[in-house]
């Protein structure tokens, strides 16, 4: 709560009005006027949060979109647009990934779609917290949802009863400042893609990501086998036609995942 | 390659997955239990069969080598760091030296 009274304070004197002794322990630290939420109060708040060490985290995944754009053989353009487009980190690697391995249309985007379909467990548990927002809004703070806006908001939301202009602020000014750092180093990583000497085994970051991206995922048993199954079984269908063995053996992963924890409780 | 129109594609899909629950909330009831627990398992799952062929499969055939060695580095520094840049950075010059050894 540092910071509280300054806040309340600066309120007072912009709406020239008497402030409660006791301020409402909900009350934002950097609720923008309205209109405004997408300006530079945003990016404040944001850093008024502390997302920094995230940050630092998705710029090394970023340049490596861009430059694996470029490795698998499309255009910088693509890459940057991608980006923009999906916006969303391990699905455009997979794609690309695979997009390099010459798979079929299908199998790219069923693919990189499956990676994305957890993102349906962010919208659930955001539904609720954003229910009073406009739907232009909601669909706005849908594009922006990652796995980094969604861990970072819903532990303030879970904490906190504000409002949801508050709450919007919150969210959009993490998501936002999230989105720019992906963006800027995507298109970083796209345009310098071009000059990285052939020899260096770049091919070898895409499943680096993964490893850093998948380590902290497997958090009990039940990750644990769905990961070794998932693993194991894309090992052994590797030769199989239109790349499918990679959906095939998530699927498997996923279902022993569910058998796993359901046999535990 | 269509390669804008795979965009357009995987950016709608995933537009509409972000945008589900929130946009029909109310409106329908919410996700059931058992598609949720199921969804949990997506990045385990997925992940790891991104990896695993990355790092222990070569043309198309199971083979232990140096990427093998060099994703066990990574693999050990995530669990010690959970640091992306670290990790990057130690399973690429984990292969980089095996390769030169």
């Amino acid at each position: 709560m540092r910071g509280e009274p300054v806040q309340t304070r600066s309120l007072a004197n912009r709406d020239g009005k008497q402030v409660s002794t006791q301020p409402e322990p909900a009350r934002p630290r950097c609720l923008p006027r309205p209109g405004t939420i997408l300006g530079p109060t945003a990016l404040y708040c944001s850093k008024d949060h502390a997302t920094w060490p995230i940050l630092l985290g998705i710029v090394p995944f970023g340049l490596i979109a861009g430059i694996s754009a470029v490795s698998v053989g499309l255009t910088p353009l693509h890459g940057v647009g991608m980006s923009i487009l999906v916006f969303a980190g391990a699905s455009q690697l997979a794609a690309l990934q695979l997009i390099g391995r010459n798979a079929p249309f299908l199998v790219v985007a069923a693919t990189a779609l499956i990676i994305n379909a957890r993102l349906v467990m962010y919208s659930a548990s955001l539904a609720p917290h954003f229910e009073e927002a406009s739907t232009g809004r909601n669909a706005l703070l849908s594009y922006l949802l990652t796995d980094q806006a969604y861990a970072f908001s819903i532990r303030r939301f879970a904490q906190r009863d504000e409002t949801v202009r508050a709450r919007l602020s919150y969210y959009l000014g993490a998501a936002i400042t999230l989105w720019a750092t992906w963006q800027i180093s995507t298109a970083v990583g796209a345009f310098l893609g071009a000059s990285i000497p052939d020899a260096w085994p770049l091919d070898f970051a895409i499943p680096l990501v993964f490893i850093a991206l998948l380590v902290p995922a497997v958090g009990n048993r039940a990750d644990a086998a769905a990961a070794g199954v998932a693993g194991a079984l894309a090992v052994l269908f590797v030769g199989l036609p239109y790349n499918l063995g990679l959906p095939l053996a998530a699927a498997t992963g996923i279902v022993v995942g569910i058998i796993v924890e359901r046999n535990r409780s | 390659m269509r390669v804008w129109s795979l965009f357009l594609v995987i950016a709608t899909g995933t537009f509409l997955l972000r945008f589900s629950v929130i946009a029909l909330w109310g409106k329908i009831g919410t996700v059931p239990d058992s598609i949720e627990r199921g969804l949990r398992f997506i990045p385990p799952a997925v992940l790891s069969a991104l990896v695993l062929p990355a790092i222990v499969t070569s043309g198309g055939h199971f083979e232990i080598g140096p990427p093998a060695a060099a994703g066990l580095v990574a693999i050990l520094v995530a669990r010690k760091t959970r640091n992306v840049f670290l990790t990057i950075v130690a399973g690429m010059a984990a292969l980089w030296i095996i390769q030169a050894m």
